[in-house]
């Protein structure tokens, strides 16, 4: 086995062993189960205390009471407003709704009072609106002589289908955009993650053996770029071996919690036959999104998502190997030189939520082959039909400008593993880049 | 060429300083050569060369040619003064990663690194984790670490700091067993009565020079001051009568130094003449001690 091969392999067992690494790739997956049981249960279930909201109508408009549910119960009062209040002190309610006076069917704007010592919560709000906005429509309707059915006639639903102009074009529906926004967003936004967490792992690796001074010892055996690029590649394999597992895992945790969470998909088509016309569309659109979800070059998605990781996460983590070296014999004052790393990083993540808005602009062009953004911006558009020559143009450049910065970083990287004391300047890495050795 | 290391006048200059300034030397197979200097002399800038973790910006080191298509990292071990090793690693994996970064196989590794276990019999920390171990214990596992690849060439800067008596002769008798193998020994250290007693030859550099070289006796003998110490049975009062230049008298010791075109013999002869009994009659050659301060100081004073 060559030098190279040899720290790849030490640096990848010696984490792929470690306790703390398979913990985390374990759990990782369990604990979106527990979080996503623990949202379904958070959801399904209501407030189990009822509200008591006492209605003193002053409207004049003979408003219907709304009907009880689960966590409200209300009760039509005409007692005086003093009376009300000593009722909820005494504890035989919660709250009181006022509705002042209505003027007439050219009120546009309608201000109810809630007096209560509780807090009004969102849903409560909603709920009371949508109630009032409802009485008040049929009240106006009655007074304006307006037939309800001409009425709901007036309304159109619309819907806006795309279709390509030229034949070879890929079939494109009205979810294709929505699906590519999502999947391109969570595509960018696992790259930047990996590229992050692990780029940081290969610097404080670097760190480490300079500080405890192995390093000497190892680089009297292998040449400075053997090491780095040893360092990185057997980094950047434990990251791949953790998307991988994870990519398995979560799925079948995944339906592990579906089943926990008592839901299958018969309850699922069951409940989408019981709600009204108007949402049955819903679950017939969940069948398209899921159709449109397959129908996606995956083989491309993913092929490019791993070249693109592992271009960018040669970048970055040559950079982050570089400013490792550079740290003095403080581990924590790493900070303000990881600023020349993460900056670019962020601006990549920022720009990639920007093109998956709009992907034809002109800054998603440029991001997309921009060799710092690309590794996070193209897997983002990825989805949305990037044109070959693009593609191919952006996967150059990241290569070369993956290799020129491996090659920098190791002329900082050599000059900096050997160096102690103080943490270097930015000037002095700029100096280092020309020392010769 | 029959010496296993070569260097012909090697020069390397840092930004603000040249740190070795035209150094030749010749390290002879076999043999335990001691690198002497003061701090910030350019030793380690000179080791760095050596171990080729830096390349000279003038000159040429150069391996005996039986070597000459051997990988030079493979023929030199190299233990720095700031000891180092990773902390998180089991003994055992460690010494095996470190022997085939300088190019053993597998199994060769395994081998050495289990002979050097039993040999120290510290074959139970196969498994500990370096941070287990104590100071002394780690200093025996990073010198296993140095020699576990048979090399031809170890350079050991302050081997024995922080090793109890025990510890020190454990680790001396194996330098001495691996020089009498065939290896030699780059030794860099301040303590010059351990110079005196493992070097054969050495190299005093400061400011990068190489201010003196040779072997240890050839240096002491001729550094030597011409003093001699004599000691008589019965305290002598008058020096009149024997013609003797008096450096220093404590008790029955008296220390003189020769007058010009005088012999020991000469001295030795009017001592006996004047009926003193002696009892001893020694050269005092001077300590490495001193021939350091001294070749140190006029140096500087240049």
């Amino acid at each position: 086995m060559s030098k190279l091969g040899i720290i790849i392999s030490k640096e990848y067992l010696t984490r792929v062993k470690n306790k703390k690494f398979i913990i985390t790739t374990l759990l990782t997956p369990l604990g979106f189960l527990v979080f996503f049981v623990v949202i379904f249960f958070l959801m399904s279930n209501e407030s189990d205390k009822q509200y008591n909201v006492f209605i003193s109508d002053q409207s004049n408009t003979n408003i219907k009471m709304p009907d009880d549910s689960k966590r409200f119960k209300f009760i039509k009062s005409s007692d005086p407003m003093d009376s009300l209040k000593s009722k909820c002190n005494r504890g035989e309610g919660d709250a009181i709704l006022v509705l002042p006076n209505f003027m007439g069917p050219d009120v546009k704007n309608y201000t109810a009072y809630y007096y209560s010592d509780k807090t009004l919560d969102i849903e409560m709000e909603a709920k009371l609106s949508k109630y009032l906005e409802s009485s008040l429509r049929n009240h106006k309707m009655q007074i304006l002589s307006l037939d309800r059915t001409v009425l709901d006639k007036v309304d159109t639903k619309i819907s806006i289908d795309p279709e390509p102009i030229s034949d070879n074009s890929s079939n494109r529906t009205k979810y294709t955009s929505k699906i590519a926004t999502l999947l391109g967003g969570a595509m960018g936004y696992i790259i930047f993650f990996i590229i992050f967490l692990y780029g940081a792992g290969v610097m404080r690796s670097v760190t480490e053996e300079k500080i405890n001074r192995i390093v000497e010892v190892v680089i009297s055996s292998v040449t400075p770029t053997e090491l780095m690029l040893g360092k990185i590649i057997g980094v950047g394999l434990v990251g791949l071996t953790q998307i991988i597992i994870w990519m398995i895992l979560i799925p079948v945790v995944y339906m592990i919690g579906i089943a926990i969470a008592g839901v299958n998909v018969n309850d699922i088509q069951a409940m989408s036959a019981n709600i009204p016309q108007e949402q049955l569309t819903k679950a017939d659109e969940i069948q398209f999104v899921i159709q449109e979800i397959m129908n996606l070059n995956w083989f491309k998605i993913l092929g490019v998502f791993i070249i693109y990781f592992l271009g960018g996460f040669f970048i970055y983590s040559a950079m982050f190997a570089a400013i490792g070296a550079a740290v003095g014999d403080d581990i924590n004052d790493s900070q303000s030189l990881t600023m020349f790393v993460s900056i670019p990083i962020l601006l990549g993540m920022y720009a990639m939520f920007s093109c998956i808005r709009e992907p034809d602009s002109n800054l998603a062009f440029f991001s997309s082959i921009f060799p710092l953004w690309s590794p996070i911006v193209m897997p983002a558009m990825i989805p949305f039909d990037v044109p070959w020559w693009q593609l191919l143009l952006s996967i150059l450049l990241l290569f070369a400008f993956a290799y020129f910065i491996v090659f920098i970083a190791v002329r900082i990287f050599r000059t900096g593993i050997l160096m102690y004391g103080k943490k270097a300047s930015a000037k002095e890495l700029l100096k280092w880049m020309f020392t010769k050795q | 060429m029959n010496h296993l290391l070569e260097l012909d006048k090697v020069y390397k200059e840092y930004s603000n300083l040249i740190a070795v300034n035209n150094i030749s030397l010749k390290v002879p197979s076999s043999c335990i050569f001691g690198l002497l200097g003061p701090n910030g002399a350019g030793k380690t800038s000179l080791i760095r060369i050596i171990t080729g973790i830096t390349k000279p910006d003038k000159g040429t080191v150069r391996f005996h040619n039986s070597y000459s298509n051997t990988n030079t990292s493979s023929l030199i071990g190299y233990m720095p003064e700031e000891r180092g090793l990773y902390k998180k690693m089991t003994v055992g994996e460690q010494l095996i990663y470190l022997c085939r970064l300088k190019g053993l196989s597998k199994q060769d590794s395994l081998q050495s690194v289990n002979y050097w276990l039993d040999k120290f019999e510290i074959q139970s920390w196969w498994n500990k984790k370096v941070e287990e171990l104590s100071k002394g214990m780690s200093q025996k596992v990073q010198f296993i670490a140095t020699v576990a690849h048979k090399p031809k060439l170890i350079i050991l800067d302050e081997p024995f700091s922080g090793l109890d008596p025990i510890n020190t002769n454990l680790i001396k008798d194996e330098i001495i067993q691996l020089k009498n193998d065939g290896a030699s020994i780059l030794f860099s250290t301040h303590r010059m009565e351990q110079v005196e007693e493992l070097c054969e030859e050495i190299v005093l550099v400061n400011k990068g020079k190489n201010v003196l070289s040779g072997h240890v006796k050839d240096i002491r003998q001729s550094h030597r001051e011409n003093l001699f110490i004599i000691e008589t049975i019965d305290t002598i009062s008058s020096f009149e009568d024997l013609d003797i230049n008096v450096v220093k008298q404590e008790n029955h010791n008296i220390t003189i130094r020769l007058k010009d075109n005088q012999s020991s013999n000469q001295v030795l002869t009017n001592f006996i003449k004047s009926g003193h009994q002696i009892l001893s009659f020694n050269e005092v050659l001077p300590t490495f001690n001193d021939i350091f301060i001294k070749t140190v100081n006029e140096f500087s004073h240049e």
